[in-house]
């Protein structure tokens, strides 16, 4: 790693345990919840929401607790309250599969709605909910008017992509990334052993050039940053930032396993 | 008296055998029509007893009808190992052949060709050899109840091993299920000597009523003749692998045909295996047994004992049931059994003859562990088992059986749960707990109901329940059986591949282990397994991969002692033993020498009593106390203590557990504590509570209950769900439901199974209300002899790396000194 990109990646601290680092000369605030944070452009971003997988699961036979999509409602509620962003970015697979939005609770959904409210809603498209959300957009009047992002019945709008200052917004990391990528897709955890004891956690991954969320939904798994497909997109050692209870941990490359 | 027909007389007389009482007794049974439980020692012919009355009734029955009545399976025959039912299937053939009876037996287990199974179905045998969950399976199927409704006899094998457990309770539920489909069904039961065979005949009996159950006692073997080696008359203060005894452990196997030598873990097997073949000096044939090797590795051990190639062979609980692989005629327990009827189930596995004595040898690893073998062979002598309590039914065991019958054919509610309440382990379930499993069954019963039109099972025309559809009932019978297997990894060699990706390439597979022992490896780690040392490297995917280690010494972490914690009634006689000073004379003389110098430095507690030092050492202070409750009870009381006195003020940094005793250190002083308020009962209340929501062990619990129950499918067409990736995502819907259901069915009984096996809190309670007003602290200026072993424990906490065991053999030397220090002379020599 050069000096000027470890200057930009040696992280502070800020009070509520988040960390703070440069992406590109942007501040970047990563949060305990797993949601990115931009201060200077009033966004809140978040990614890999998979509301209704425990239903996704039920309607196949497995009947796992309907209480997913609440407790990841719960958790964005609370930033949204804390953070009072202009602007939430949702960066694909905000649903589970193609049927998810029907399957909601009344509850959660009106809830989707209220938290929506008075800001610029934001969903980009993931390979999860590419259909769910193509549904939502066929409304024949609004395409007529040439108005592709507006939705039938969720709130906001849906983009490809976004750019936000020096940083660029999608859903999945490309091999070969533009400068300033910010995406999700691939759940990236960190595994630490200390004490005789094994330690699992959903982290950040970032070279101070292009970040990985983790995933932000109640019941999503992860992949190993060691992995191919997370440590081949780094040409340099990256930093590894993981989710604790109450404080964002940044790992040495190292100490992970 | 009953008499055995001429065709069998003949046949027992040809052999030069006389029928015994116990299986004439079963045979008596029989014609009365009555259920039957054997309860005899290894050797009697338990195995033949069981199926006699069958093979009786089938010799008179004549040619099979090709169809119609009579053309079903006679007896069924359940064992809780797969390969018993080879080897029975074995067994039973030579009496069938040489008599010349024209009756067919197969066996069935879950590594039976498809093809095979299906020609069970079409052409059922006369004698069908399984396995519980094979059972469990043809419960779940369409054609179960047509199949069995000729079913005369049910014989279930071992069954001490496995009525107290989730297998037992579903075992029992299907008993319930193939009396429905065949009344007159008489259900057999063989059991080796247990504490109190009542129990079993209670859980044997249709609604529990043990009097219809014929109970056959078969005559006492000759007393096995059992030694305790004390390694050149010296016993070691601490330790738990009875390495300084290895030479005599190899004098005594060069003496015997052939020894088994059991241990209580699979890595002390493998260190016990490592120090016999390093002195090795005659090149014995010296094998390993373990439930870790590759299975084609465990048949050739298996094989070549049968052959009489092997001179000794050091194994884990695998070879514990009674599998006959040849003829042992030695049994060296290395280290302390833990439980008498384990002791009699391993030295029963001597000679299988009953009226020859067996032979064993002990061999205690520590001065404590002699008391439990000295302990342990009274018991033996005493024909004193282990207590074993009565056990209520799962609900997730429960809830896999109902889905598997709404699989097999559409149920009645009422119906059902008459069946069921019928089981012995469910009599106490109520209709409503009845209702809330079957609502669980059918939609996850979440108090949120969204997932009504998602049911699994729904109520068809008539008002029944039924699967919804046959994709359903396919996805259940993958994911039948009560057994969760841990996680497990293949154990690989891997070679490194350059680069910053720090990609290891996994090779050859040696073995498989538990996920949860590499777990605690960090990279480097150097350990032994089957028989070689490795370096651990890392985990990839389903893979632990290994290289081969260039040092010798071998780090073998995680030697945590026995997996089985000390038996309730070997626990008494050791805390009897301690308080009876006319019995110390039946000790080794060093022994005796150690709890007299335990009297004059701190005190000998009473039976009943609970003896808590307390001292300073370094800069920490510590409490240590000798419950003599196995280590769960031990973990479970630190962990509750530790929240007590961290609100006291008092500052505990940390604890650590043997089976006898237990040390917390602190960095306030703690012997002005009010003890009699530190050991309160309540702590089992509102601390337990709190605790045990955020341990971690709730979470593995609940992953079981969660399998078992078939909320999480292991086994999916097409591809199989790892021990990871369950592991994870139970985790998450754990938080998830905790949060938002906290009684949810499966929550509670993860609770259940926790408090009841993990935490072993029955006998934590027990312990708590025996010492109220029975603690007898002693304020020490140093640590007390009896502190030796559990404070040595400590040193092994901390330390790691190649030079552990010489740091962990100085400092017990350096501890045991300073223990000693201004003893009398006379007892100096006891260090």
């Amino acid at each position: 790693m050069n000096a000027a990109l470890r200057e930009t990646l040696t992280p502070a601290r800020r009070a509520c345990g988040s960390l703070s680092v440069r992406v590109m000369g942007e501040v970047c605030v990563l949060r305990c919840s797993g949601a990115l944070w931009l201060p200077v452009h009033g966004t809140l971003v978040a990614g890999d929401l998979h509301l209704e997988k425990g239903s996704a699961y039920a309607a196949r036979g497995q009947m796992l607790p309907p209480y997913d999509s609440r407790a990841t409602l719960d958790r964005l509620e609370a930033e949204l309250a804390e953070l009072k962003p202009d602007r939430v970015v949702l960066l694909g697979d905000s649903f589970h599969d193609s049927r998810s939005i029907g399957r909601m609770a009344p509850d959660d959904r009106a809830r989707l709605d209220r938290l929506a409210e008075d800001r610029d809603w934001i969903w980009l498209e993931g390979n999860h909910d590419r259909d769910a959300l193509g549904a939502e957009r066929v409304n024949a009047a609004a395409f007529a008017a040439g108005d592709f992002e507006r939705l039938v019945g969720l709130p906001g709008r849906v983009v490809p992509e976004l750019s936000v200052g020096a940083l660029y917004l999608t859903h999945e990391p490309e091999t070969q990334a533009r400068p300033g990528e910010v995406a999700g897709h691939l759940h990236p955890c960190a595994r630490v052993v200390a004490h005789a004891r094994m330690v699992r956690r959903a982290c950040f991954v970032t070279d101070g050039r292009r970040l990985i969320l983790p995933a932000f939904g109640a019941f999503t798994g992860g992949l190993n940053v060691l992995d191919p497909a997370v440590a081949g997109l780094f040409a340099e050692r990256p930093m590894v930032a993981a989710l604790g209870r109450d404080r964002v941990h940044a790992l040495g490359w190292d100490s992970l396993v | 008296m009953t008499t055995l027909p001429p065709l069998f007389a003949d046949w027992f007389a040809r052999r030069g055998w006389s029928p015994r009482r116990h299986q004439l007794e079963m045979i008596a049974a029989a014609q009365a029509g009555s259920h039957a439980l054997l309860v005899a020692p290894t050797g009697g012919g338990k195995t033949l007893a069981g199926f006699l009355p069958s093979l009786i009734d089938l010799a008179e029955r004549g040619p099979r009808p090709e169809f119609g009545p009579g053309s079903g399976i006679h007896t069924l025959y359940v064992s809780p190992l797969k390969a018993l039912t080879t080897d029975v299937e074995r067994n039973l053939m030579t009496p069938i052949r040489e008599i010349g009876l024209n009756i067919h037996v197969e066996s069935r287990t879950g590594d039976t060709k498809q093809s095979k199974k299906q020609r069970q179905r079409d052409n059922p045998p006369d004698i069908l050899l399984t396995t519980p969950e094979q059972l469990a399976l043809f419960c779940a199927w369409g054609g179960a109840r047509a199949y069995f409704a000729d079913l005369k006899c049910i014989v279930l094998d071992e069954v001490h091993a496995i009525w107290s457990g989730k297998r037992g309770d579903l075992l029992n539920l299907a008993l319930g299920r193939l009396q429905s489909f065949s009344p007159g069904l008489r259900r057999v039961a063989l059991s080796a000597t247990i504490d109190d065979p009542n129990l079993i005949a209670e859980w044997l009996a249709p609604g529990g009523r043990s009097e219809d159950v014929a109970m056959v006692r078969g005559d006492p073997g000759a007393a096995p003749e059992i030694d305790v080696l004390v390694s050149e008359g010296r016993v070691p203060w601490a330790g738990h692998t009875g390495q300084h005894a290895i030479p005599e452990v190899y004098a005594a196997i060069q003496r015997a045909q052939l020894a088994l030598i059991f241990v209580n873990t699979r890595w002390q097997s493998e260190f016990v295996f490592q120090q016999l073949w390093a002195i090795n000096d005659d090149n014995l044939p010296i094998g390993l047994h373990h439930g870790s090797l590759a299975a084609e590795q465990r048949r050739k051990v298996e094989a070549a004992m049968a052959r009489g190639d092997l001179r000794a062979v050091v194994c884990t609980s695998t070879l514990d049931l009674g599998i006959d692989w040849g003829d042992v005629d030695l049994v060296i327990q290395m280290a302390a059994p833990k439980g008498s009827s384990r002791l009699v189930q391993r030295i029963g596995r001597a000679n299988h003859r009953l009226d020859e004595p067996s032979r064993a040898l002990m061999v205690p690893a520590s001065r404590f562990e002699l008391l439990e073998c000295q302990a342990a062979r009274e018991a033996v002598a005493d024909n004193a088992f282990d207590w074993e309590p009565r056990h209520t039914g799962t609900l997730d065991t429960l809830a896999q059986h109902v889905m598997g019958v709404a699989c097999s054919e559409p149920f009645d509610m009422a119906d059902l749960y008459a069946e069921i309440a019928g089981s012995s382990p469910y009599r106490a379930l109520t209709w409503e707990a009845f209702e809330e499993v079957v609502d669980f069954v059918a939609t996850g019963g979440y108090a949120l109901r969204t997932y009504d039109r998602f049911a699994r099972i729904v109520r068809n025309a008539d008002g029944k329940w039924t699967v919804r559809n046959q994709q359903i009932a396919q996805r259940h019978r993958m994911n039948v059986g009560a057994i969760v297997a841990a996680g497990t990894l293949n154990v690989r060699v891997a070679s490194r591949r350059g680069g910053a990706s720090k990609q290891l390439i996994g090779g050859r597979k040696v073995g498989e282990a538990e996920e949860w022992y590499f777990e605690q490896l960090s990279p480097g780690d150097t350990f032994v397994f089957a028989g070689q040392v490795w370096a651990f490297q890392g985990i990839s995917g389903m893979d632990a991969l290994v290289t081969h280690a260039t040092g010798k010494d071998p780090k073998i972490p995680s030697w945590g002692g026995a997996q089985f914690p000390l038996g309730t009634s070997l626990a008494v006689r050791v805390r009897r033993m301690i308080q009876d000073r006319d019995h110390w004379r039946v000790l080794p003389p060093d022994v005796q020498e150690w709890l007299e110098l335990q009297e004059q430095r701190s005190l000998i507690p009473d039976a009943d009593s609970l003896l808590v030092e307390t001292f300073p050492r370094g800069s920490r202070h510590f409490l240590i106390a000798y419950p003599f409750e196995g280590r769960i009870a031990h973990s479970t009381l630190c962990m509750l203590l530790t929240r007590r006195l961290d609100r006291l003020g008092v500052g505990p940094l940390g604890f650590v557990v043997t089976d006898y005793s237990l040390a917390i250190w602190s960095i306030r002083p703690m012997d002005a504590l009010d003890w009699d308020a530190l050991f309160q009962p309540d702590m089992l209340g509102d601390d337990l509570e709190a605790w045990l929501e955020e341990s971690f062990m709730m979470k593995r619990t609940f992953r079981n209950c969660a399998l078992v129950s078939g909320l999480i499918e292991r086994r999916q067409p097409g591809a199989e769900k790892t021990g990871r990736q369950v592991t994870f995502s139970t985790d998450l819907i754990y938080d998830v439901l905790r949060r938002h259901q906290p009684d949810h069915l499966l929550l509670r009984t993860a609770r259940a199974d926790a408090a009841s096996g993990l935490l072993d809190v029955a006998r934590l309670g027990q312990l708590l209300t025996r010492i109220v007003g029975r603690i007898r602290h002693a304020p020490l200026e140093r640590a007390s002899p009896f502190s030796v072993p559990v404070l040595v424990m400590i040193g092994r906490e901390r330390v790691g790396g190649d030079a552990a065991d010489m740091i962990l053999e100085a400092s017990a030397q350096d501890l045991i000194d300073e223990v000693m220090e201004d003893a009398p002379p006379e007892l100096q020599g006891a260090a």
